[in-house]
């Protein structure tokens, strides 16, 4: 059985859900356009991989097989509305911006991914673990992603301005290209580099 | 783990996850409805104010200092049909919205440039009433199509009723930093001091392609959006619609009447 420890780092550089596997790159796109949406993103993803995970694995042992896919979904979607109501009820200008982006939690192939193939073996806490480590490491592209997306295509961070833009007599003209879903598909593209550059094990065999 | 395959056992497994997730979805949308109406009554404060010209776009203010500055308006709805105010209808947890959506509750519209399909009995509109009780400011609602989505916002207009005092746009999916640029600060502020209606009084308010003059020489016109023609012409249209007979027309024409002071031409 895997240490909990390794449940939980490894997603972060190993087996980034995003970086290795490329799942649930559309909301990857769609919400890092700032660090605020990100960073709320994020945590609405680790809130529901964390829990669908425990659920899933709790429940694991009694679900019949044959329905176990909509048994898993049913928990997903279940979780995800309580997370879009609790943001409409606390973050509302943030839970405007994310729009449909939070209910499409249900469908993030990341989400499910874990509950098919690591709650449906693994004991509670150590699925929990996983749900954990996965989200984070989907929290940890999206982070990167809006740093990158919001200082270079807004020259702001966290809304607050650190470059002075040009339209308002600064020095710095804003990237348009990282404002558009194309420049994070650049950016995800150059992490995996990156992060393949480092850690060869990572590079896909060539096909023959 | 047959047994986990029964039918019988399926379904009653089913139906308890059912059940269990039914409830604690439904408990979570019931005990957070209250604070979730109070946001979007904030909210949609906030969009008049800014609209109004009374709140920056970038202005973060706490609760109670909305509710004050909004204290200076006046909820009425009105019946677009008649162009009349309904004294008699009760706003609370009205949503125009769901009502255009309701044949019960809304007129068929012609094809017009808006792209509107059909126009709620009842609008809300928000009047300011200075110390005499003569109309301040007006503002109103309005939606239309733009390039992918559906603009909502609201147009203020000063105490002759012809005289644009801003503009605001507090939701559309339009392409950021092209017609997405409808919320650029610097554009909206080419707003305030356009004139909607011509001397005949009909809605000509224009957003064009390029540059238009200053408000005294070019009154009627507004700077286009670079790189967003058909936002720019979904602005153009929903103004003039809503301006316009169809829209607030009726509604318009009636406070001009009514209001002594409507200082026109």
């Amino acid at each position: 059985m895997p240490a909990p420890r390794d449940v939980i780092l490894d997603p972060l550089f190993n087996n980034n859900p995003i970086a290795l596997q490329v799942l649930g790159i559309c909301s990857a796109l769609a919400v890092t356009t700032k660090m605020e949406t990100s960073i709320v993103m994020a945590l609405a993803v680790v809130f529901v991989l964390s829990f669908s995970n425990l659920f899933v694995s709790i429940l694991r042992e009694l679900i019949p097989t044959n329905v176990r896919i909509i048994v898993q979904l049913t928990i997903i979607a279940s979780l995800v509305i309580v997370v879009d109501q609790f943001l409409k009820a606390y973050l509302y200008d943030v839970s405007r911006q994310l729009s449909v982006f939070v209910g499409l939690i249900i469908t993030n192939c990341i989400v499910m991914g874990r509950a098919e193939a690591f709650a449906m073996q693994n004991p509670p806490s150590l699925s929990f673990a996983d749900g954990l480590g996965n989200g984070m490491g989907y929290g940890l592209i999206l982070l990167l992603v809006g740093a990158f997306r919001e200082i270079f295509g807004s020259g702001s961070f966290f809304g607050r301005p650190v470059f002075a833009l040009a339209a308002e007599g600064g020095w710095y003209t804003p990237n348009g290209l990282m404002v558009l879903a194309p420049g994070a598909f650049f950016l995800i593209g150059l992490f995996i580099w990156a992060l393949r550059t480092w850690k060869p094990a990572q590079v896909e065999k060539a096909e023959a | 783990m047959k047994s986990r395959n029964l039918p019988s056992y399926t379904v009653a497994f089913s139906a308890a996850i059912c059940v269990v997730c039914a409830v604690l979805v439904s408990s979570a949308a019931v005990s957070l409805r209250e604070k979730q109406t109070a946001n979007a009554e904030l909210d949609r404060k906030r969009n008049v104010l800014r609209a109004a010209g009374m709140m920056r776009e970038d202005e973060v203010l706490p609760r109670e200092e909305v509710e004050q500055r909004f204290g200076a308006f006046q909820m009425v709805a009105v019946d677009l049909r008649t162009g009349e105010e309904d004294a008699d209808f009760d706003p609370t947890g009205y949503d125009p919205r769901r009502a255009q959506l309701d044949p019960t509750s809304s007129l068929p519209m012609p094809r017009n440039d808006a792209q509107i399909m059909r126009v709620p009995y009842h609008a809300l509109a928000y009047k300011m009433l200075n110390e005499e009780g003569k109309l301040e400011l007006l503002v109103l609602p309005i939606e239309g199509k733009g390039l992918w989505s559906t603009m909502y916002g609201f147009v203020a207009l000063g105490p002759d009723l012809r005289t644009i005092r801003g503009l605001a746009y507090y939701q559309h999916g339009e392409t950021p930093g092209l017609g997405g640029e409808v919320d650029n600060p610097r554009w909206k502020a080419l707003w305030p001091g356009r004139e909607a209606y011509n001397d005949e009084g009909e809605p000509v308010i224009e957003v064009i392609r390029g540059a238009a003059g200053p408000v005294e020489a070019d009154p009627h016109r507004v700077d286009g959006l670079s790189g967003a023609t058909i936002t720019a012409r979904g602005v153009t249209a929903m103004l003039r619609f809503w301006l316009g007979e169809q829209g607030f027309g009726r509604f318009i024409d009636r406070l001009r009447k009514e209001d002594g002071n409507a200082r026109t031409t």
